[in-house]
Parts: structure tokens; C-alpha cells; sequence
């Protein structure tokens, strides 16, 4: 059972508040100007920022998780949340990384987007964000559905916006694979309900050991393990269910790239994580086999992911096809099925959530040189006109390469040592190394193509458009986060482990 | 073995109509058949989430001029709550799905996704 603790501190609000701020802020930017409503989004975030980390700072201290109750009904009756140091070092980092994306985009919002819809913008940036925090923070499944779907809806809303021809066919798609993965989740959770009579977490992990250790319902029980691994695999994109990504992808507005893939598809991959360590336990998912079906399709997406991006000749589908290859990493370490490997996926999704975000913003800029064309024949040259966001794609290209110094090494090195330890070790260890050199047959042309010298006479500028300051400030301070996650990564690795023995 | 499927025949149908929907949104071509296939899916777990709730001779769980209710009475009411919200869940996506499927019929005057995605392919090699 958990631990209730009396509400003592005011810290102990903080996530409850920063989730319901951020409801509240976002229907009030429906009402608004398009600008008013840039500052709510903004003010909202950095708010929920400096909450998230001061919650963050808390559970340091105290070295524990707590649980809250929502409303007047203890367990298991009522809805909770649970926090703890994984959970609030994900909603801090996924504040900051939406900050940044934003203000990077920026420029392009209020080109891409009909003016008279640019605060719909806002508001759905808004509600994402709350439904990415509840899905971290949630203890309860039923709840987490809801937040599912209200993050599935406004991820397909904020590709639509962008008014084009195809970014409706892609959300289109979007839209109907998403369905059949909550489709998926919902009959899961009916299932569950089912079985064992509880909804949240604790509950639900206490009756599944139960029933596990007297050897009954075996069957149900790995049919909903699969049900929520695939349906939580459509929505992250995992491979083979990626067809809707580059599509999405590609094609929406820079800022709106930038947080689907940096955010709203870690968000389910956290959602699985939490589903393993605290409503199946551990145990009983090494004793099904869906940590192979994982492994296997990690290990495909890494190698797979990376060939479709190598033949693609447009910037933002080859960035949107690397995306697909690091899930494939992360999914790589959660089917290790050992901790170490768990702790790895755990970095590599904050790395990605760093990296990612970065190269699509700085795509953006880049097409601002190419007047709005995404194909590599039309970019030749474009970041000696753009130095800075040059300099952004590069530290992001080598990150995702796994050049030391930056995040994507420590990954693979960690990925690596997890692997060690298991009888995969070989399958494992060649695919990280065929997928590195796979993610540097692309990003290394990618490089060239952008810094070639095209016009003898033209001039390097630092800074393609010096009123664009949010691009510029957004684009240094994730420079200066992958460099933090690189060189402190032993930080942020115990962090990670002190919340995720906390889970189990 | 197959005596089990009979006897729980809500939850089987409930299934068997899961499954034609997912097949339906997956591979159909029409988006008005995708949306009416999603609704299958929905509707489907509805039926599972109500049968399982139910519990045969109690009745609905509203208290009627009691102090203290016999808990023996009535059935589960957290399944109804669970329907409740999927409810709302449905028709907002089957609201959003089709105006998607208005503007897509305005732009490309089909409804026939493959066809969509081959004429928009077209466009985009001709650019």
C-alpha cells in the first residue's frame, strides 16, 4: 500500500496546482487576442516551470514519494496523484523543452497559423501540457485514459493548424492511428477493471501479484500486458506502427514538430514505464513475454527508422525518421528488462526531449532560407546564412550520433552496459553499433549539404533574422542543456535511479 | 471449452463488434466508414464495461428514500461512470474525425483516403 503523508507542506499542492493553472490558463486563451494569449501560454509555463522544480527540489530533500489525494475520497475509492523524483524531473524538464520549443517557433507560429485561429494555438499548447503533467503524474489508469485521449486531440489540433492541404491528410492519418491505440488502451483497462475491481495503481499492482502468485488468470493477464504495449506503441510511434509519424511530423509548423516529438510521444513511453513498475510489477512482466516483443521491435526501429531516413530527401522527414529510430532506443532498454536498462530508457527520453526539439526549430530557420522549402537541393548552403541555428543542428546531429561530450553517448553507452548483463547481449550490442553508424550516413551528409559552400561571394552570418530574439535565446539555452545533459548526465542518471526504485 | 463463450455471450459479441471496428478503422478506405467503425469500437467496450457491471436480479444504483442503503441491492455503479466518460471521449473525436472529413472532401472532393494520398502525392512531384 502507499504511503499517505498529511498534507504539511505547500509544496505538496504544487503539481495539483500546475495542472489545474494550466487547464484554466488555456480555456482563458480562447477568449483572448492572439497576443494576450502568447503571454498567458508563456507566463503559464514558466509558472509551471519554477513549480515543477521546486517540487522537484522537495522530493530530493526528502528523499521519498508522496501521494495526494484528489477530492474527499481516500483509496480505493478516490483519485490520486503520486509524485515523486522521476515524475517531477519529467514535468520540469518537459516545462522547460516546451518553453524553448515554442519561443524557437515562434515566428512561424504567427506565419504558419490564420490569425484568427493563432490563439487556439496557445490554447491547445496549453492542454497539452496539462495532459502530458497528469499523465506523469497520475496514479489512477481511468484518469490516465481521459488525459490519453485529451493528448491525442490536441497533438492531431496543433498539426492541423498549420493551414495546409497536406498537414490535414496528415493529421487525418494521425488521428486514426491514434484511435485504434486508445482503442486498444480502453479495452485494456476494461479488462483489467475486470479482473481484478480497482482503477488505481497501487490497488491494481497489489491484486496482479496476488492473482499471479496463486497462478490464475494467466492469460488475461499477458493479453492486457499486450493490449497496452501496443496501444501505448502506436501512439509512441514505435516501429511498425510509425507510418502516421513522418507524415505528422514533416509536415506541421516548426514549434508543433518540435513538441510532438520531443514531449507528447515520451509521455505514453513514461505511461508504459509507470504501467510496468506499478500495475504490473516488474516481476510479472519479466514472466510474460512482451519484454522480447519490445526488444525485438526496438532493435528493428533503431535499424529501420534509420534506413527511411537515409533515403529521404527532405530535412524535416529525415529529422522526423530519426525520431522513430531513438524511440526504437528507448524501447531497446525497456526490453532489457533490467534496471540499468530501464534507467538508460529513462535518460534517453530527456535527451531526446532536449535534442530533438532543437533540430526541428533550427529545420525551421533553415527553410526561412530556402523560402519555405523543406528538400535538401533547395537547402544547400542555408546554415552559413544561419550560423547559429547551424551550430543548434550540428551539437543536435552529433548528440543523436553519439559523439561523447554529448547526451545520445551516455545513452549507448548505458544501453550498452544494460545489455552486457543479459543473454541479448549480442543482438543488442550490433544493433547499437549498425544503428550509430546508420544515424551518422544521414546526419553527416545532412551537415554537408547544409554548410556547403554553394556562392564563393556570400558571407557567413551569425544571425539570419537579429529580430527573432525567442529563436535565438531558445536556440543557445538548448545548446547549453545538451552540453548540461552530456557532461552531468552521472547527476541526472541518479536522479532517474532514485525514482524508479521508488516505483517498484 | 467453447461452453465458456456462450454462457458469457454479452462479453463475446462485445469482442467480435471490437473487432469488426478496429478492422474497419484500420483498412477501410472511407473516412465516413473509419468514423462509423471507430464508433463500433467504442461501442463495443461499452458493452463489455456494462455487462461487467451488472449483476443479474439488482437494480440501478440511484438511492430511492433510504438512510442507510443496502449494499446488497444494487449493482456496480463505477462501469456506468467509466461508459459515462467514454461517451464523452467518442463523440468529441467523432466530432473532430468529421470535420476533418469536411474539409478533406472540400479540398480533394473524395473521401477515399488512398485517393487522397495519391492525388496529394501527385501534386507534390509535380511541384
Amino acid at each position: 500500500m502507499d504511503k499517505y503523508y498529511v498534507i504539511n507542506d505547500i509544496v505538496q499542492n504544487f503539481p495539483f496546482i500546475s495542472i489545474i493553472l494550466s487547464l484554466f490558463t488555456g480555456i482563458l486563451c480562447a477568449a483572448v487576442k492572439p497576443k494576450k494569449a502568447m503571454v498567458i501560454c508563456f507566463f503559464n509555463l514558466i509558472v509551471c516551470f519554477a513549480l515543477s522544480l521546486t517540487t522537484l527540489i522537495y522530493c530530493i530533500n526528502n528523499g521519498d514519494y508522496y501521494v495526494y489525494m484528489m477530492g474527499h475520497f481516500p483509496a480505493p475509492f478516490g483519485n490520486e496523484i503520486r509524485v515523486g523524483v522521476l515524475e517531477a524531473l519529467m514535468a520540469t524538464a518537459f516545462a522547460l523543452v516546451m518553453i524553448l520549443s515554442l519561443m524557437g517557433g515562434l515566428k512561424h507560429i504567427f506565419h504558419d497559423v490564420l490569425p484568427e485561429k493563432q490563439n487556439y494555438y496557445f490554447l491547445m499548447m496549453e492542454l497539452l501540457y496539462t495532459s502530458l503533467i497528469a499523465l506523469i503524474y497520475t496514479n489512477d489508469l481511468f484518469t490516465a485514459y481521459v488525459f490519453v485521449e485529451i493528448n491525442t486531440l490536441t497533438a492531431c489540433a496543433i498539426v492541423m493548424l498549420k493551414h495546409s492541404k497536406e498537414t490535414l491528410v496528415a493529421t487525418a492519418r494521425y488521428l486514426m492511428m491514434s484511435l485504434l491505440g486508445s482503442g486498444l488502451i480502453m479495452i485494456g483497462i476494461s479488462i483489467l477493471y475486470d479482473i481484478t475491481g480497482h482503477l488505481l495503481m497501487s490497488n491494481l499492482k497489489e491484486s496482479i501479484v496476488a492473482i499471479a502468485s496463486v497462478g490464475k488468470y494467466r492469460l488475461p493477464i499477458e493479453v492486457v500486458i499486450c493490449l497496452f504495449a501496443i496501444g501505448l506503441g502506436i501512439k509512441s510511434a514505435l516501429y511498425p506502427f510509425h507510418s502516421w509519424l513522418p507524415d505528422a511530423h514533416g509536415s506541421s509548423t516548426s514549434s508543433s514538430s518540435a513538441v510532438l516529438s520531443g514531449l507528447v510521444l515520451k509521455a505514453y513511453i513514461i505511461l508504459l514505464i509507470k504501467m510496468v513498475y506499478r500495475v504490473f510489477s516488474i516481476e510479472v512482466i519479466r514472466g510474460s513475454k512482451v519484454l522480447d516483443i519490445l526488444f525485438v521491435l526496438g532493435v528493428l526501429a533503431m535499424t529501420i527508422g534509420s534506413i527511411k531516413a537515409i533515403n529521404s530527401r527532405d530535412l524535416k522527414r529525415m529529422i522526423a525518421y530519426s525520431s522513430v529510430a531513438q524511440i526504437g532506443y528507448i524501447y531497446l532498454g525497456i526490453g532489457l528488462g533490467n534496471d540499468v536498462g530501464m534507467i538508460a530508457a529513462c535518460f534517453q527520453i530527456l535527451v531526446h526531449a532536449f535534442t530533438k526539439p532543437m533540430l526541428f526549430n533550427t529545420a525551421g530557420a533553415f527553410m526561412d532560407e530556402a523560402h519555405g522549402s523543406r528538400k535538401f537541393k533547395d537547402l544547400a548552403g542555408a546554415a552559413r546564412k544561419n550560423m547559429w541555428a547551424g551550430i543548434g543542428f550540428a551539437i543536435g546531429a552529433f548528440s543523436m550520433i553519439g559523439i561523447p561530450l554529448f547526451g545520445g553517448f551516455v545513452v549507448k553507452y548505458n544501453l550498452a552496459i544494460a545489455a552486457l548483463s543479459t543473454n541479448r547481449a549480442v543482438i543488442a550490442l550490433v544493433a547499437l553499433v549498425v544503428s550509430t553508424v546508420l544515424n551518422a550516413i544521414y546526419y553527416v551528409p545532412a551537415l554537408m549539404v547544409l554548410f556547403k559552400n554553394t556562392n564563393p561571394k556570400q558571407k557567413v552570418v551569425v544571425f539570419a533574422d537579429k529580430n527573432d530574439i525567442p529563436f535565438i535565446v531558445s536556440n543557445g539555452v538548448f545548446m547549453v542543456c545538451n552540453f548540461i545533459l552530456g557532461i552531468m548526465s552521472p547527476l541526472f542518471i541518479s536522479l532517474i535511479t532514485m525514482g524508479l526504485y521508488k516505483f517498484a | 471449452m467453447f461452453s465458456g463463450l456462450i454462457h458469457n455471450f454479452y462479453e463475446t459479441a462485445a469482442i467480435i463488434v471490437f473487432g469488426i471496428g478496429f478492422v474497419t478503422l484500420l483498412l477501410n478506405r472511407n473516412i465516413i466508414k473509419k468514423i462509423i467503425g471507430f464508433n463500433f469500437m467504442d461501442t463495443a467496450i461499452y458493452l463489455f464495461l456494462a455487462s461487467k457491471g451488472y449483476i443479474s436480479g439488482r437494480m440501478a444504483p440511484i438511492l430511492y428514500k433510504e438512510a442507510t442503503p443496502t449494499l446488497t441491492k444494487y449493482i456496480n455503479p463505477v462501469p456506468a461512470g467509466l461508459v459515462l466518460t467514454g461517451i464523452v471521449v467518442s463523440v468529441s473525436f467523432t466530432a473532430f474525425f468529421l470535420a476533418i472529413a469536411v474539409r478533406l472532401y472540400r479540398e480533394y472532393h473524395t473521401l477515399d483516403l488512398h485517393e487522397i494520398v495519391s492525388i496529394m502525392n501527385k501534386e507534390e512531384n509535380e511541384e
